[in-house]
């Protein structure tokens, strides 16, 4: 009986540093945060209302090599010249800069779809905003894991 | 020396849609990178693409850290008339590389 309350005491103590474990992790995040990110998004795109829809990330769900991750924007837009696509821009929430690449098209790309690779340093959310000709922003997130993050090895 | 590789179709209907593919061979240093001695290695990556058609700016792109080595762009244009596309790269260190390509369109 003794024995079975000490082990419970235990228990109890060991949960209660295994969370404050995990309070100091989340209080020292290592890279960007989504805060950061936010403030990325804002800072290219201006103070506009952002509506999720119409722009569309394709990514792998998981990913191995976090170098090289393929990556495709696509904007559902008829590409005239009085409705187009201005630009879309991709953000990370965990990369060391929240910026990935931004891509500025027009009524001569014919179709609103673009495709590159990015690095990803941790397993985390994508996220495109794309602006149309009408000033309106359009967002679309997408979550990948990565088994190999980009940026750990060093070189010589 | 950098070399880039472009995949245009050399012909095309008027008012098609072409797929336009580019690879550059970059290393694309992050500047986040440390040697063993703990030195950052700085930064060297390139910072803008662009694409025009004939003179005319169709596609642009601005690239930072977060691009894979060896930038792979694609994107798309409607085939208008003949003529040249022409790509040009430039980035930290001076880095500029241009490209040209020729399209038929009938």
């Amino acid at each position: 009986m003794d024995q079975a309350a000490s082990r419970r005491e235990f228990l109890k103590a060991a949960r209660g540093v295994a969370v404050g474990l995990v309070a100091v992790v989340t209080v020292k995040p290592a890279h960007a945060t989504p805060a950061e990110m936010q403030g990325a998004i804002r800072a290219v795109v201006g103070s506009g209302r952002i509506t999720p829809g119409k722009v569309k990330i394709e990514l792998p769900p998981l990913i191995e090599n976090g170098n090289a991750v393929p990556l495709t924007v696509s904007v559902d837009s008829p590409m005239t010249e009085a409705e187009h696509v201005r630009a879309v821009h991709v953000f990370t929430e965990k990369n060391p800069q929240p910026y990935v690449v931004s891509f500025h098209l027009g009524p001569r790309a014919g179709r609103a779809r673009v495709s590159t690779r990015m690095r990803l340093a941790d397993s985390q959310n994508v996220v495109a905003v794309c602006e149309l000709s009408d000033g309106s922003l359009w967002s679309d997130s997408a979550a990948i894991v990565v088994t190999l993050a980009a940026c750990l090895e060093d070189g010589i | 020396m950098a070399s880039a590789l472009i995949n245009v179709p050399p012909r095309a209907k008027r008012g098609e849609i072409i797929e336009i593919k580019t690879l550059i061979s970059h290393v694309m240093e992050t500047g986040f990178r440390h040697t063993q001695l703990g030195t950052v290695i700085p930064r060297d990556i390139i910072r803008r693409f662009v694409c025009t058609y004939n003179g005319t700016e169709i596609f642009r792109a601005d690239l930072y850290p977060a691009i894979s080595a060896n930038p792979f762009i694609v994107f798309s244009t409607v085939a208008t008339e003949s003529g040249t596309l022409s790509f040009q790269w430039t980035g930290d260190n001076g880095f500029s590389v241009t490209e040209s390509a020729r399209i038929y369109v009938e």
